[in-house]
Protein backbone atom coordinates (compact mmCIF):
# COMPACT_ATOMS: atom_id res chain seq x y z
CA UNK A 1 0.00 0.00 0.00
CA UNK A 2 1.67 3.55 -1.01
CA UNK A 3 0.04 5.67 1.13
CA UNK A 4 -0.44 9.73 -0.46
CA UNK A 5 -1.22 11.40 3.01
CA UNK A 6 0.01 10.31 6.22
CA UNK A 7 -0.82 12.11 9.52
CA UNK A 8 1.56 10.83 12.42
CA UNK A 9 0.57 12.11 16.25
CA UNK A 10 -1.45 15.28 15.04
CA UNK A 11 -2.72 17.57 17.29
CA UNK A 12 -4.31 20.90 16.43
CA UNK A 13 -7.24 23.05 17.62
CA UNK A 14 -8.39 26.63 17.19
CA UNK A 15 -6.29 28.44 19.64
CA UNK A 16 -7.07 27.14 22.69
CA UNK A 17 -7.05 23.53 24.52
CA UNK A 18 -6.77 20.83 20.98
CA UNK A 19 -9.56 19.39 19.21
CA UNK A 20 -7.50 16.54 18.25
CA UNK A 21 -4.83 14.94 19.88
CA UNK A 22 -1.82 12.13 19.11
CA UNK A 23 -4.62 11.36 15.82
CA UNK A 24 -3.15 8.94 13.15
CA UNK A 25 -4.42 8.35 9.55
CA UNK A 26 -3.42 7.22 6.28
CA UNK A 27 -4.84 7.30 3.03
CA UNK A 28 -3.37 4.68 0.63
CA UNK A 29 -3.60 6.23 -3.51
CA UNK A 30 -6.39 6.03 -5.37
CA UNK A 31 -8.79 4.85 -2.57
CA UNK A 32 -11.60 6.54 -0.42
CA UNK A 33 -11.28 6.65 2.95
CA UNK A 34 -13.66 7.92 5.23
CA UNK A 35 -13.38 9.63 8.68
CA UNK A 36 -16.46 8.70 10.80
CA UNK A 37 -17.57 9.29 14.95
CA UNK A 38 -20.12 11.16 16.93
CA UNK A 39 -20.79 15.12 16.78
CA UNK A 40 -17.84 16.90 18.56
CA UNK A 41 -15.18 14.29 17.64
CA UNK A 42 -12.71 16.33 15.59
CA UNK A 43 -13.67 15.06 11.90
CA UNK A 44 -13.90 18.22 10.45
CA UNK A 45 -10.64 19.82 12.93
CA UNK A 46 -9.00 16.65 11.80
CA UNK A 47 -9.82 17.40 7.80
CA UNK A 48 -9.27 21.30 8.04
CA UNK A 49 -5.87 20.87 9.84
CA UNK A 50 -5.02 18.70 6.70
CA UNK A 51 -6.21 22.10 4.62
CA UNK A 52 -3.99 24.45 7.32
CA UNK A 53 -7.24 26.09 8.44
CA UNK A 54 -6.36 24.90 12.16
CA UNK A 55 -2.64 25.59 14.66
CA UNK A 56 -0.78 22.60 14.53
CA UNK A 57 0.83 22.16 17.92
CA UNK A 58 2.35 18.45 17.43
CA UNK A 59 2.39 16.11 14.85
CA UNK A 60 3.03 15.29 11.26
CA UNK A 61 1.12 15.54 7.96
CA UNK A 62 3.08 13.71 5.03
CA UNK A 63 1.96 14.52 1.35
CA UNK A 64 3.23 12.61 -1.32
CA UNK A 65 5.96 12.05 1.32
CA UNK A 66 6.93 15.71 1.87
CA UNK A 67 5.76 17.37 5.28
CA UNK A 68 3.17 20.25 4.52
CA UNK A 69 2.26 21.23 8.19
CA UNK A 70 3.18 25.15 8.17
CA UNK A 71 2.09 25.43 4.83
CA UNK A 72 -0.56 28.08 3.81
CA UNK A 73 -3.98 26.56 2.69
CA UNK A 74 -3.15 28.42 -0.93
CA UNK A 75 -0.24 26.58 -1.14
CA UNK A 76 -1.75 23.27 -1.03
CA UNK A 77 -3.88 23.41 -4.35
CA UNK A 78 -0.80 24.06 -6.58
CA UNK A 79 0.64 20.54 -4.69
CA UNK A 80 -2.61 18.62 -5.41
CA UNK A 81 -4.75 19.31 -2.35
CA UNK A 82 -8.23 20.31 -3.12
CA UNK A 83 -10.97 20.71 -0.31
CA UNK A 84 -14.84 20.85 -0.45
CA UNK A 85 -16.37 23.05 2.73
CA UNK A 86 -19.17 21.52 4.29
CA UNK A 87 -21.55 24.53 3.69
CA UNK A 88 -20.93 27.28 1.60
CA UNK A 89 -19.05 25.83 -1.11
CA UNK A 90 -19.74 27.48 -3.69
CA UNK A 91 -19.14 31.18 -4.97
CA UNK A 92 -22.97 32.23 -5.39
CA UNK A 93 -23.08 34.93 -7.64
CA UNK A 94 -20.67 33.55 -9.92
CA UNK A 95 -22.37 31.47 -12.80
CA UNK A 96 -21.62 27.37 -12.49
CA UNK A 97 -18.94 28.01 -15.61
CA UNK A 98 -17.01 30.63 -13.42
CA UNK A 99 -17.34 28.87 -10.29
CA UNK A 100 -15.90 25.83 -12.45
CA UNK A 101 -12.77 28.68 -13.97
CA UNK A 102 -12.38 29.91 -10.21
CA UNK A 103 -11.17 26.39 -9.32
CA UNK A 104 -8.00 26.58 -12.28
CA UNK A 105 -6.40 29.57 -10.86
CA UNK A 106 -4.58 28.44 -8.20
CA UNK A 107 -3.11 25.18 -10.18
CA UNK A 108 -3.89 25.47 -14.30
CA UNK A 109 -4.58 22.18 -15.16
CA UNK A 110 -2.53 21.38 -18.44
CA UNK A 111 -6.04 21.42 -20.80
CA UNK A 112 -8.15 23.19 -19.49
CA UNK A 113 -11.02 22.55 -22.15
CA UNK A 114 -10.52 18.43 -21.47
CA UNK A 115 -10.44 18.66 -17.75
CA UNK A 116 -13.82 21.04 -17.68
CA UNK A 117 -15.14 18.01 -20.37
CA UNK A 118 -14.23 15.48 -18.01
CA UNK A 119 -15.92 16.92 -15.00
CA UNK A 120 -19.36 17.97 -17.18
CA UNK A 121 -19.65 14.20 -18.09
CA UNK A 122 -19.18 13.27 -14.32
CA UNK A 123 -21.30 15.69 -13.27
CA UNK A 124 -24.16 16.23 -16.12
CA UNK A 125 -26.50 17.95 -14.66
CA UNK A 126 -24.75 20.83 -14.59
CA UNK A 127 -24.45 21.06 -18.63
CA UNK A 128 -27.53 22.97 -18.80
CA UNK A 129 -26.86 25.42 -16.00
CA UNK A 130 -23.47 26.78 -16.36
CA UNK A 131 -24.64 30.39 -17.48
CA UNK A 132 -26.60 30.19 -14.20
CA UNK A 133 -25.44 31.72 -10.75
CA UNK A 134 -24.28 28.64 -8.78
CA UNK A 135 -26.84 30.40 -5.98
CA UNK A 136 -29.81 29.41 -8.09
CA UNK A 137 -29.53 25.82 -8.21
CA UNK A 138 -30.51 23.09 -5.85
CA UNK A 139 -28.30 21.58 -2.25
CA UNK A 140 -26.91 18.60 -4.05
CA UNK A 141 -26.84 20.64 -7.23
CA UNK A 142 -24.43 23.12 -5.57
CA UNK A 143 -22.37 20.13 -4.00
CA UNK A 144 -22.11 19.34 -7.64
CA UNK A 145 -20.70 22.23 -8.59
CA UNK A 146 -18.16 22.46 -5.47
CA UNK A 147 -16.73 19.06 -6.22
CA UNK A 148 -16.14 20.03 -9.78
CA UNK A 149 -14.57 23.35 -8.87
CA UNK A 150 -12.09 21.11 -6.42
CA UNK A 151 -11.45 18.55 -9.57
CA UNK A 152 -10.54 21.40 -11.83
CA UNK A 153 -7.35 22.05 -11.13
CA UNK A 154 -7.13 18.43 -11.12
CA UNK A 155 -5.77 17.17 -7.45
CA UNK A 156 -4.51 13.90 -6.30
CA UNK A 157 -6.54 14.12 -3.39
CA UNK A 158 -9.80 15.21 -2.70
CA UNK A 159 -11.24 16.02 0.75
CA UNK A 160 -14.98 16.59 1.27
CA UNK A 161 -16.56 17.57 4.63
CA UNK A 162 -19.67 15.76 4.95
CA UNK A 163 -20.61 15.92 1.48
CA UNK A 164 -24.12 14.82 1.76
CA UNK A 165 -25.12 17.03 4.47
CA UNK A 166 -28.79 18.34 4.23
CA UNK A 167 -29.32 16.66 0.74
CA UNK A 168 -32.37 14.42 -0.01
CA UNK A 169 -31.96 10.65 0.21
CA UNK A 170 -32.11 10.32 -3.89
CA UNK A 171 -29.07 12.79 -4.08
CA UNK A 172 -27.32 10.93 -1.24
CA UNK A 173 -27.46 8.26 -3.30
CA UNK A 174 -26.04 10.30 -5.95
CA UNK A 175 -23.44 11.77 -4.23
CA UNK A 176 -21.98 8.26 -3.17
CA UNK A 177 -22.28 6.92 -6.80
CA UNK A 178 -20.35 9.79 -8.08
CA UNK A 179 -17.68 9.42 -5.24
CA UNK A 180 -17.17 5.71 -6.95
CA UNK A 181 -17.09 7.36 -10.44
CA UNK A 182 -14.57 9.92 -9.35
CA UNK A 183 -12.61 7.43 -7.60
CA UNK A 184 -12.11 5.49 -11.12
CA UNK A 185 -11.10 8.40 -12.60
CA UNK A 186 -7.69 8.27 -10.42
CA UNK A 187 -8.44 10.34 -7.57
CA UNK A 188 -8.21 9.54 -3.92
CA UNK A 189 -10.96 11.01 -1.52
CA UNK A 190 -10.64 11.31 1.90
CA UNK A 191 -14.30 12.71 3.41
CA UNK A 192 -15.89 13.22 6.56
CA UNK A 193 -19.25 12.10 6.23
CA UNK A 194 -22.48 12.04 9.16
CA UNK A 195 -23.92 8.68 7.42
CA UNK A 196 -21.85 6.62 8.14
CA UNK A 197 -23.41 3.47 7.35
CA UNK A 198 -23.84 4.29 3.79
CA UNK A 199 -19.70 5.80 3.18
CA UNK A 200 -18.76 2.70 4.86
CA UNK A 201 -20.26 0.45 2.18
CA UNK A 202 -18.18 2.60 -0.23
CA UNK A 203 -15.05 3.02 1.44
CA UNK A 204 -11.89 1.56 0.71
CA UNK A 205 -10.61 2.11 4.52
CA UNK A 206 -12.58 4.19 7.36
CA UNK A 207 -11.40 5.95 10.65
CA UNK A 208 -13.43 6.26 13.10
CA UNK A 209 -12.11 8.94 16.09
CA UNK A 210 -14.18 9.87 19.22
CA UNK A 211 -13.17 12.66 21.28
CA UNK A 212 -10.56 13.87 19.13
CA UNK A 213 -8.58 10.23 19.33
CA UNK A 214 -8.54 7.37 17.33
CA UNK A 215 -10.93 4.96 18.42
CA UNK A 216 -10.48 2.35 15.52
CA UNK A 217 -9.90 1.94 12.15
CA UNK A 218 -10.14 -0.66 9.52
CA UNK A 219 -11.62 -1.44 6.37
CA UNK A 220 -15.41 -0.57 5.56
CA UNK A 221 -16.42 -3.76 5.55
CA UNK A 222 -14.48 -5.00 8.64
CA UNK A 223 -15.51 -1.63 10.47
CA UNK A 224 -19.07 -2.20 9.67
CA UNK A 225 -18.77 -5.79 10.74
CA UNK A 226 -17.48 -4.59 14.38
CA UNK A 227 -19.69 -4.67 16.85
CA UNK A 228 -18.08 -1.82 19.44
CA UNK A 229 -18.04 0.09 16.34
CA UNK A 230 -21.35 -0.72 15.45
CA UNK A 231 -23.06 -0.62 18.81
CA UNK A 232 -21.73 3.12 19.32
CA UNK A 233 -21.44 4.98 16.03
CA UNK A 234 -23.79 3.10 13.47
CA UNK A 235 -26.98 2.69 15.53
CA UNK A 236 -27.05 -0.88 16.20
CA UNK A 237 -28.38 -3.89 14.48
CA UNK A 238 -27.49 -5.13 10.99
CA UNK A 239 -25.42 -2.98 8.68
CA UNK B 1 -38.85 70.40 -23.61
CA UNK B 2 -35.42 71.35 -24.71
CA UNK B 3 -34.69 73.53 -22.00
CA UNK B 4 -35.46 70.31 -19.97
CA UNK B 5 -32.92 68.53 -21.40
CA UNK B 6 -30.29 71.00 -21.93
CA UNK B 7 -30.21 72.47 -18.67
CA UNK B 8 -31.12 69.54 -16.33
CA UNK B 9 -31.29 66.36 -17.91
CA UNK B 10 -27.85 66.63 -18.84
CA UNK B 11 -26.00 67.66 -15.94
CA UNK B 12 -28.14 65.33 -14.05
CA UNK B 13 -26.24 62.60 -16.47
CA UNK B 14 -22.78 64.45 -15.63
CA UNK B 15 -23.32 65.00 -11.96
CA UNK B 16 -24.39 61.53 -11.98
CA UNK B 17 -21.40 59.90 -13.99
CA UNK B 18 -19.17 61.27 -11.34
CA UNK B 19 -21.19 59.81 -8.62
CA UNK B 20 -20.88 56.34 -10.59
CA UNK B 21 -17.44 56.20 -10.95
CA UNK B 22 -16.39 57.29 -6.56
CA UNK B 23 -19.03 54.79 -6.23
CA UNK B 24 -17.92 51.72 -8.04
CA UNK B 25 -14.48 52.06 -5.54
CA UNK B 26 -16.73 52.23 -2.49
CA UNK B 27 -19.01 49.10 -3.44
CA UNK B 28 -15.93 47.14 -3.84
CA UNK B 29 -13.74 48.22 -1.13
CA UNK B 30 -17.03 47.24 1.04
CA UNK B 31 -17.62 43.86 -0.64
CA UNK B 32 -13.99 42.77 -0.82
CA UNK B 33 -12.64 44.17 2.08
CA UNK B 34 -15.75 44.74 4.19
CA UNK B 35 -15.66 48.17 5.67
CA UNK B 36 -16.73 51.85 4.45
CA UNK B 37 -14.02 53.48 3.01
CA UNK B 38 -14.23 57.13 4.50
CA UNK B 39 -11.32 58.38 2.56
CA UNK B 40 -12.47 57.52 -0.73
CA UNK B 41 -13.68 60.86 -0.97
CA UNK B 42 -10.51 62.30 -0.06
CA UNK B 43 -8.75 60.23 -3.11
CA UNK B 44 -10.76 61.88 -5.39
CA UNK B 45 -9.66 64.68 -3.98
CA UNK B 46 -5.74 63.74 -4.28
CA UNK B 47 -6.96 62.64 -8.21
CA UNK B 48 -7.64 66.49 -8.96
CA UNK B 49 -4.91 67.91 -7.56
CA UNK B 50 -2.49 65.89 -8.64
CA UNK B 51 -3.91 66.81 -12.58
CA UNK B 52 -4.06 70.27 -11.22
CA UNK B 53 0.12 69.87 -10.43
CA UNK B 54 1.08 68.70 -13.29
CA UNK B 55 -1.29 71.37 -15.11
CA UNK B 56 1.02 74.41 -13.88
CA UNK B 57 4.24 72.27 -15.01
CA UNK B 58 2.23 71.14 -18.23
CA UNK B 59 0.05 73.91 -19.29
CA UNK B 60 -1.93 71.36 -22.25
CA UNK B 61 -5.35 69.68 -21.62
CA UNK B 62 -6.21 68.75 -17.74
CA UNK B 63 -8.02 65.34 -19.50
CA UNK B 64 -4.51 64.58 -21.10
CA UNK B 65 -2.62 64.65 -17.67
CA UNK B 66 -5.56 62.84 -15.69
CA UNK B 67 -3.01 59.93 -15.97
CA UNK B 68 -0.66 61.83 -13.82
CA UNK B 69 -3.43 62.11 -11.45
CA UNK B 70 -4.84 58.29 -11.42
CA UNK B 71 -1.17 57.37 -10.62
CA UNK B 72 -1.10 59.74 -7.33
CA UNK B 73 -4.41 58.25 -6.48
CA UNK B 74 -3.51 54.99 -6.67
CA UNK B 75 -0.23 55.04 -4.93
CA UNK B 76 -1.94 57.00 -1.99
CA UNK B 77 -3.89 53.83 -1.64
CA UNK B 78 -2.00 51.82 -2.14
CA UNK B 79 0.28 53.24 1.01
CA UNK B 80 -2.63 53.61 2.83
CA UNK B 81 -3.60 50.42 2.89
CA UNK B 82 -0.49 49.00 3.70
CA UNK B 83 0.53 51.27 6.68
CA UNK B 84 -3.07 51.33 8.19
CA UNK B 85 -5.60 49.08 6.93
CA UNK B 86 -3.51 46.00 6.45
CA UNK B 87 -2.95 45.74 10.07
CA UNK B 88 -6.27 45.90 10.88
CA UNK B 89 -7.45 43.17 8.70
CA UNK B 90 -7.63 40.51 11.10
CA UNK B 91 -9.94 42.86 13.93
CA UNK B 92 -13.63 43.87 13.61
CA UNK B 93 -13.89 46.41 10.67
CA UNK B 94 -15.09 48.81 12.73
CA UNK B 95 -11.22 49.88 13.48
CA UNK B 96 -10.90 50.10 9.75
CA UNK B 97 -13.57 52.53 9.43
CA UNK B 98 -12.46 54.43 12.33
CA UNK B 99 -8.59 54.25 10.44
CA UNK B 100 -10.23 55.47 7.34
CA UNK B 101 -11.61 58.43 8.73
CA UNK B 102 -8.53 59.77 9.70
CA UNK B 103 -7.03 58.69 6.62
CA UNK B 104 -9.21 61.48 5.12
CA UNK B 105 -8.30 64.19 7.80
CA UNK B 106 -4.63 63.28 7.04
CA UNK B 107 -5.21 63.79 2.71
CA UNK B 108 -7.26 66.79 3.53
CA UNK B 109 -4.96 68.67 5.90
CA UNK B 110 -1.77 67.80 3.91
CA UNK B 111 -3.93 69.30 0.19
CA UNK B 112 -4.32 72.46 2.04
CA UNK B 113 -0.88 72.07 3.82
CA UNK B 114 0.85 72.13 0.49
CA UNK B 115 -1.58 73.18 -1.97
CA UNK B 116 -3.95 76.12 0.21
CA UNK B 117 -7.32 75.80 0.93
CA UNK B 118 -8.61 78.13 -1.35
CA UNK B 119 -10.24 77.35 -4.43
CA UNK B 120 -8.50 76.79 -7.86
CA UNK B 121 -9.29 76.63 -11.43
CA UNK B 122 -7.61 74.01 -13.92
CA UNK B 123 -7.80 76.00 -17.01
CA UNK B 124 -9.70 79.83 -17.57
CA UNK B 125 -11.65 80.58 -21.09
CA UNK B 126 -15.18 79.43 -22.10
CA UNK B 127 -15.13 76.22 -24.26
CA UNK B 128 -18.54 76.79 -26.08
CA UNK B 129 -20.98 74.33 -26.03
CA UNK B 130 -21.57 71.25 -29.03
CA UNK B 131 -24.60 72.26 -31.01
CA UNK B 132 -26.64 68.82 -32.40
CA UNK B 133 -29.56 69.00 -34.36
CA UNK B 134 -29.77 72.69 -33.41
CA UNK B 135 -31.44 72.40 -30.29
CA UNK B 136 -29.40 70.24 -28.36
CA UNK B 137 -26.68 71.82 -26.52
CA UNK B 138 -24.08 69.96 -24.34
CA UNK B 139 -21.17 71.25 -22.95
CA UNK B 140 -17.82 69.53 -23.54
CA UNK B 141 -16.77 68.47 -20.61
CA UNK B 142 -20.28 67.17 -20.07
CA UNK B 143 -19.80 65.42 -23.19
CA UNK B 144 -16.32 64.18 -22.45
CA UNK B 145 -17.74 62.87 -18.71
CA UNK B 146 -20.81 61.31 -19.93
CA UNK B 147 -19.02 59.59 -23.08
CA UNK B 148 -16.05 58.34 -20.51
CA UNK B 149 -18.39 57.32 -18.05
CA UNK B 150 -20.18 54.59 -20.55
CA UNK B 151 -16.90 53.23 -21.81
CA UNK B 152 -15.36 52.83 -17.91
CA UNK B 153 -18.78 50.77 -17.53
CA UNK B 154 -18.41 48.88 -20.60
CA UNK B 155 -14.48 47.59 -19.74
CA UNK B 156 -15.31 47.06 -15.90
CA UNK B 157 -18.21 45.22 -16.80
CA UNK B 158 -15.74 43.12 -19.70
CA UNK B 159 -13.00 43.05 -16.81
CA UNK B 160 -14.82 41.66 -14.10
CA UNK B 161 -16.96 38.64 -16.21
CA UNK B 162 -14.15 38.12 -18.95
CA UNK B 163 -10.92 38.28 -16.78
CA UNK B 164 -8.99 36.18 -14.17
CA UNK B 165 -8.61 38.95 -11.47
CA UNK B 166 -12.20 39.84 -12.08
CA UNK B 167 -13.58 37.00 -11.93
CA UNK B 168 -11.32 36.73 -8.48
CA UNK B 169 -12.20 39.81 -7.41
CA UNK B 170 -15.80 38.50 -7.36
CA UNK B 171 -15.36 35.65 -6.32
CA UNK B 172 -13.48 37.08 -2.81
CA UNK B 173 -16.43 39.66 -2.73
CA UNK B 174 -19.06 36.47 -2.68
CA UNK B 175 -16.80 34.26 0.01
CA UNK B 176 -13.60 35.06 0.95
CA UNK B 177 -12.78 32.12 3.16
CA UNK B 178 -14.08 30.12 0.33
CA UNK B 179 -11.93 31.87 -1.98
CA UNK B 180 -8.66 31.40 0.23
CA UNK B 181 -9.45 27.50 0.08
CA UNK B 182 -10.03 27.45 -3.29
CA UNK B 183 -6.18 28.96 -3.62
CA UNK B 184 -7.01 32.47 -4.66
CA UNK B 185 -4.30 35.11 -4.01
CA UNK B 186 -6.76 37.22 -2.02
CA UNK B 187 -4.08 39.64 -1.19
CA UNK B 188 -3.32 40.01 -4.97
CA UNK B 189 -7.07 40.82 -5.20
CA UNK B 190 -7.18 43.45 -2.37
CA UNK B 191 -4.60 45.15 -4.41
CA UNK B 192 -6.67 45.05 -7.28
CA UNK B 193 -9.45 46.84 -5.58
CA UNK B 194 -7.37 49.76 -4.88
CA UNK B 195 -6.20 50.28 -7.90
CA UNK B 196 -9.66 49.83 -10.17
CA UNK B 197 -11.48 51.78 -7.25
CA UNK B 198 -8.61 54.70 -6.79
CA UNK B 199 -8.23 55.21 -10.47
CA UNK B 200 -11.83 55.48 -10.90
CA UNK B 201 -12.13 57.94 -8.08
CA UNK B 202 -9.36 60.29 -9.56
CA UNK B 203 -10.86 60.31 -12.83
CA UNK B 204 -14.59 61.31 -10.75
CA UNK B 205 -12.36 64.17 -8.88
CA UNK B 206 -10.66 65.75 -11.87
CA UNK B 207 -14.52 65.30 -13.27
CA UNK B 208 -16.07 67.37 -10.68
CA UNK B 209 -13.07 69.67 -10.20
CA UNK B 210 -13.26 70.60 -14.13
CA UNK B 211 -17.14 71.09 -13.99
CA UNK B 212 -16.66 73.95 -11.03
CA UNK B 213 -13.53 74.14 -9.23
CA UNK B 214 -11.29 72.27 -7.29
CA UNK B 215 -10.56 72.47 -3.69
CA UNK B 216 -9.59 70.65 -0.31
CA UNK B 217 -13.21 69.93 0.84
CA UNK B 218 -13.92 68.55 -2.91
CA UNK B 219 -14.20 64.88 -2.61
CA UNK B 220 -15.63 64.80 1.39
CA UNK B 221 -18.39 67.04 -0.17
CA UNK B 222 -19.14 64.05 -2.83
CA UNK B 223 -19.03 61.30 -0.14
CA UNK B 224 -22.54 61.11 0.86
CA UNK B 225 -24.17 60.61 -2.37
CA UNK B 226 -21.66 58.55 -3.79
CA UNK B 227 -22.65 55.95 -0.60
CA UNK B 228 -26.07 56.46 -1.44
CA UNK B 229 -25.24 55.00 -4.86
CA UNK B 230 -23.28 52.01 -3.71
CA UNK B 231 -25.83 51.05 -1.23
CA UNK B 232 -28.46 51.40 -4.08
CA UNK B 233 -26.71 49.72 -6.18
CA UNK B 234 -26.25 46.65 -3.90
CA UNK B 235 -23.25 46.49 -1.87
CA UNK B 236 -20.28 44.65 -3.86
CA UNK B 237 -22.05 45.14 -7.19
CA UNK B 238 -19.77 47.52 -9.14
CA UNK B 239 -22.08 47.73 -11.80
CA UNK B 240 -25.10 48.74 -9.52
CA UNK B 241 -23.10 51.27 -8.00
CA UNK B 242 -22.49 52.72 -11.39
CA UNK B 243 -26.37 52.75 -11.90
CA UNK B 244 -26.81 53.87 -8.80
CA UNK B 245 -24.38 56.69 -9.13
CA UNK B 246 -26.87 57.60 -12.57
CA UNK B 247 -29.57 57.46 -10.67
CA UNK B 248 -28.42 59.38 -7.65
CA UNK B 249 -27.32 62.26 -9.57
CA UNK B 250 -30.63 62.28 -11.29
CA UNK B 251 -32.70 62.29 -8.37
CA UNK B 252 -30.67 65.05 -6.82
CA UNK B 253 -31.05 67.23 -10.40
CA UNK B 254 -34.61 66.77 -11.12
CA UNK B 255 -35.51 67.50 -7.88
CA UNK B 256 -35.02 71.06 -8.43
CA UNK B 257 -37.11 70.68 -11.29
CA UNK B 258 -40.40 73.02 -11.61
CA UNK B 259 -42.42 69.82 -12.06
CA UNK B 260 -45.36 71.53 -10.86
CA UNK B 261 -45.98 75.22 -11.02
CA UNK B 262 -43.23 77.96 -11.87
CA UNK B 263 -40.61 77.40 -9.00
CA UNK B 264 -38.51 74.42 -7.99
CA UNK B 265 -40.22 71.65 -6.65
CA UNK B 266 -37.27 71.83 -4.23
CA UNK B 267 -34.90 74.26 -3.27
CA UNK B 268 -31.49 73.51 -4.92
CA UNK B 269 -29.40 74.21 -1.77
CA UNK B 270 -31.36 71.05 -0.43
CA UNK B 271 -30.05 68.54 -3.50
CA UNK B 272 -27.89 67.07 -1.37
CA UNK B 273 -30.72 65.44 1.48
CA UNK B 274 -32.74 64.21 -1.61
CA UNK B 275 -29.59 61.66 -1.84
CA UNK B 276 -29.34 61.75 1.76
CA UNK B 277 -33.44 60.57 1.91
CA UNK B 278 -33.24 57.57 -0.53
CA UNK B 279 -30.14 56.51 1.75
CA UNK B 280 -32.40 56.59 4.32
CA UNK B 281 -34.82 54.94 2.90
CA UNK B 282 -33.19 52.46 0.95
CA UNK B 283 -31.89 51.15 4.65
CA UNK B 284 -34.92 50.75 6.04
CA UNK B 285 -36.87 49.13 3.46
CA UNK B 286 -34.25 47.43 0.88
CA UNK B 287 -31.01 47.30 2.51
CA UNK B 288 -29.62 45.03 -0.39
CA UNK B 289 -29.94 47.80 -3.10
CA UNK B 290 -31.28 46.94 -6.67
CA UNK B 291 -28.85 44.42 -7.21
CA UNK B 292 -29.04 42.05 -4.02
CA UNK B 293 -25.56 43.28 -2.80
CA UNK B 294 -24.15 42.65 0.69
CA UNK B 295 -26.11 43.66 3.78
CA UNK B 296 -24.44 46.02 5.77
Amino acid sequence: MTALLKVHGLTAGYGGAPIIENVDIDVALHEIAVIIGPNGAGKSTLLKSIFALTSVSAGHILFDGRDIAGLKTSALVPLGISVVPQSRNVFPNLTVEENLDVGTYAAPPPDKAQTREKILTLFPDLRSKLKQAAGELSGGQRQMVAMGRAMMSEPKLLLLDEPTAGLSPAYLEKIFDLLLEIRKAGLTILMVEQNAKQALRIADRGHVLVMGRNFASGTGAELLADESVRRSFLGGGVA
Amino acid sequence: MMDFINLYLVSAFAIGSVYALGAVGISMIFGILRFAHFAHGDLMTIGAYGVLGAVTLLPVSPLLLVPFGIGIAILAALAVDHIFYKPLRQLPTIYTVISSFGVALIFRSLLQLFAGSENKVFQSGVRPPLVLFDTFRISVLHAEVIISTLVIALLLHMFLTRTRTGRSMRAVSDDTELAAVAGIDTENVVRWTWIIGAALAALAGVFAGLDTSAHPNLGWNLLLPMFAAAILGGIGKPMGAMLGGLIIGMVEELSSYNWIGEVALIPPSYKTATAFLIMVLLLIFRPQGLFKGRLL
